[in-house]
């Protein structure tokens, strides 16, 4: 009976070709570690984002009069409102957290290298919509900080020459952030951009497939077949990373769940305090930070002393990623096979990261500026250095098989 | 790279003060769990503070459930003239009056302990001392240039600013310590106020984590089990 009904599927769509395509033939490697978690946790968090937006959406009131009070509705008189709203807010840290995560992952294993350029740049792609996607997100509560964080990065692109001002009026629909700005905003947020999102991560599984998954040893596993043309050093993604990443889903889970029922403000740092202010365009908060996955990008920002040079050089710290695929010239992929000057750059590159991230979260000192430039450039220089030294670089043999 | 490093030393202290600053606040220790202190916050606030603070965004019955307040007593004692108990506990003076009377509406008081912090609301409520350069005659040490009096100054007494910059108050109908868990007490509402859903939010959160570390193991032995032919 159930046979029959596949098959009469079978018939008329590739149903079956194509589970077996991407999951249940789908070769892997066998060494995958810790951090070939983050992927399918990425899927995991944009699936609540998505449950919980819409319902979400169903409470929430998109006008300036009515947005805070719609928040503290549905954090009060709605059934697990709270859970929902908490789920939500939690989850677009959460987001960020398993991107930076997979990134980095990308970056040790040389997993952006041919063939994977196409793979790594659909990725970037993702990482670029998600922050636009978070940060119209954040002006939706209508805080204090939603307001005057919009007010600020707006602004931004008022440095542009000659379309600046013309370009932030047109982003607001406004003078200043206004009702009409939050309508865009919220129509963008919810539908637009997470529309986009899917479709890339779309095209970034099908780009995934095609040339198959990278690895900690940086090893192409299609190289090495048995006689049956299927991989010596791979198993079918279906049932072994299916468990292991339920695995991976219980262990996250964990984390994400104490966060969500025992600190949801995740220190200040999540919902920042301002943000239980309903917005107030006629009062400035002492202290305008962004969200912790803005910052460390907007240290940047503010480490440059001409606004024009700052915004592009904010700008660069994202577009240089895009490129690295043609920025790393070596032939080894994974970072255990690569020379020692290659382990440092990565380690001082996480390094600058994580400080100009929490240099972009307090207000600056002239002291604090000077570290954030030591820190600009260094953060610049990886990219510079890998260039230079990835041509001739002195790696280790790379083994034929998987090592574990 | 040494130096580099030693440089970097150096530098901590001064990240550190970076992100402090402020008047220093007192601990208000809030027991969320002590619903004799928050019924007694309810009373003083509605009794001291709504008249010119709403607290708009909840609603006097959830207050009531809440705070195991019956319902009877909550409308009588604490429902404004047409208010419904299920209704939002708004304004008992319309915004436009208070401005006129005191230069700046008053603020809304449900979120301002997520807003400021318990401390900070608890030391503001104590913070206040004599200053005849301000309209109202006081100032606040946690709140410089307040703009409003000093609403339990009868219980307190009104405080001097000592040469060390403590507080002395005298002359209250309150004692030093009365007054602290009267105050206290404010605080404690405030904090309920701000998220009304804490105490059951973090009973939940006991059991989905014992959920889920249940969920881990059995999700760990299935893996074990699956990749034990794996080499």
């Amino acid at each position: 009976m159930v046979k029959n009904i596949i098959d009469w599927i079978d018939e008329r769509i590739p149903m079956t070709a194509t589970y077996n395509r991407h999951v249940g033939q789908y070769a892997t490697p066998t060494n995958f570690n810790f951090w070939y978690f983050f992927g399918s946790l990425a899927m995991l968090v944009l699936v609540n984002q998505l449950l919980t937006g819409i319902w979400l959406t169903m409470n929430y009131v998109p006008t300036a009069e009515g947005a805070f009070a719609s928040i503290e509705y549905i954090m009060r008189d709605v059934e697990y409102g709270w859970l929902l709203r908490y789920m939500h807010s939690t989850g677009a840290s959460a987001f960020f957290v398993v991107i930076y995560l997979h990134m980095f992952r990308g970056l040790i294993y040389g997993s952006y290298q041919k063939p994977r350029e196409l793979l790594w740049l659909f990725g970037m792609l993702i990482f670029l919509v998600l922050m636009a996607e978070a940060f119209m997100g954040y002006l939706l509560p209508w805080g204090q900080m939603s307001y005057w964080g919009a007010q600020v990065i707006i602004s931004l692109f008022g440095a542009i020459p000659f379309i600046g001002d013309d370009l932030t009026l047109w982003i607001r629909g406004d003078f200043v952030v206004s009702g009409a700005t939050l309508n865009r905003f919220f129509a963008l947020h919810v539908i637009a951009l997470p529309l986009v999102l899917v479709v890339l991560v779309f095209l970034h599984l099908i780009a995934l497939h095609e040339v198959g998954s990278n690895n900690p040893d940086g090893i192409e596993i299609k190289k090495n077949k048995d006689e049956n043309g299927w991989p010596k050093d791979g198993i079918p993604f279906h049932p072994y990373y299916t468990v292991k990443d339920i695995m991976g889903v219980a262990g996250f889970l964990i984390v994400f769940c104490y966060v969500l029922f025992f600190m949801p403000e995740g220190g200040g740092y999540f919902l920042e305090g301002p943000n239980f202010e309903a917005a107030n365009p006629m009062k400035t908060p002492e202290h305008i930070a962004p969200v912790w996955y803005f910052t460390p990008f907007y240290a940047i920002l503010r480490a440059i002393p001409d606004k024009l040079i700052g915004v592009i050089g904010m700008g660069l710290a994202i577009a240089v990623l895009f490129i690295l695929p043609w920025l790393d010239r070596c032939k080894v992929k994974s970072v255990r096979y690569r020379s020692m000057i290659h382990k440092l750059n990565i380690g001082q590159f996480a390094v600058s990261f994580i400080v100009l991230g929490y240099l972009g979260a307090v207000p600056t000192t002239e002291i604090l500026t000077n570290v954030a430039r030591f820190f600009t450039v260094t953060y610049f220089g990886f990219f510079l250095l890998l260039f230079i030294y990835s041509k001739n670089e002195k790696t280790k043999p790379v083994p034929e098989r998987l090592t574990h | 790279m040494k130096k580099l490093l030693i440089a970097l030393v150096a530098l901590v202290p001064t990240l550190a003060m970076a992100s402090g600053g402020g008047a220093h606040l007192e601990d208000a220790n809030i027991d969320l769990n002590d619903q004799a202190s928050l019924q007694r916050g309810l009373d003083h606030f509605q009794n001291n503070c709504a008249g010119c603070h709403s607290t708009q965004y909840q609603r006097y019955e959830r207050v009531s459930t809440d705070l195991n307040i019956p319902l009877d007593v909550m409308s009588a004692k604490y429902v404004h003239g047409e208010a419904k108990v299920g209704e939002l506990m708004e304004n008992a003076i319309p915004e436009v009056d208070a401005a006129k009377w005191f230069g700046a509406t008053p603020p809304d008081l449900t979120l301002v302990a997520r807003v400021r912090g318990e401390d900070w609301v608890y030391s503001y409520l104590k913070g206040f001392y004599k200053d005849e350069s301000r309209p109202f005659g006081v100032n606040n040490t946690v709140f410089p240039s307040v703009g409003m009096p000093h609403v339990l100054q009868e219980l307190q007494g009104l405080a001097v600013k000592q040469e060390d910059g403590t507080l002395v108050a005298t002359g209250g109908t309150l004692s030093a310590e009365e007054y602290d868990q009267y105050v206290r007490d404010i605080t404690g509402f405030l904090v309920y106020s701000g998220d009304p859903v804490k105490l059951e939010r973090e009973s939940l959160g006991w059991w989905v984590m014992g959920f889920l570390f249940i969920f881990f193991i059995v999700a760990y032995l299935l893996k074990k089990e699956y990749w034990k032919d794996v080499h």
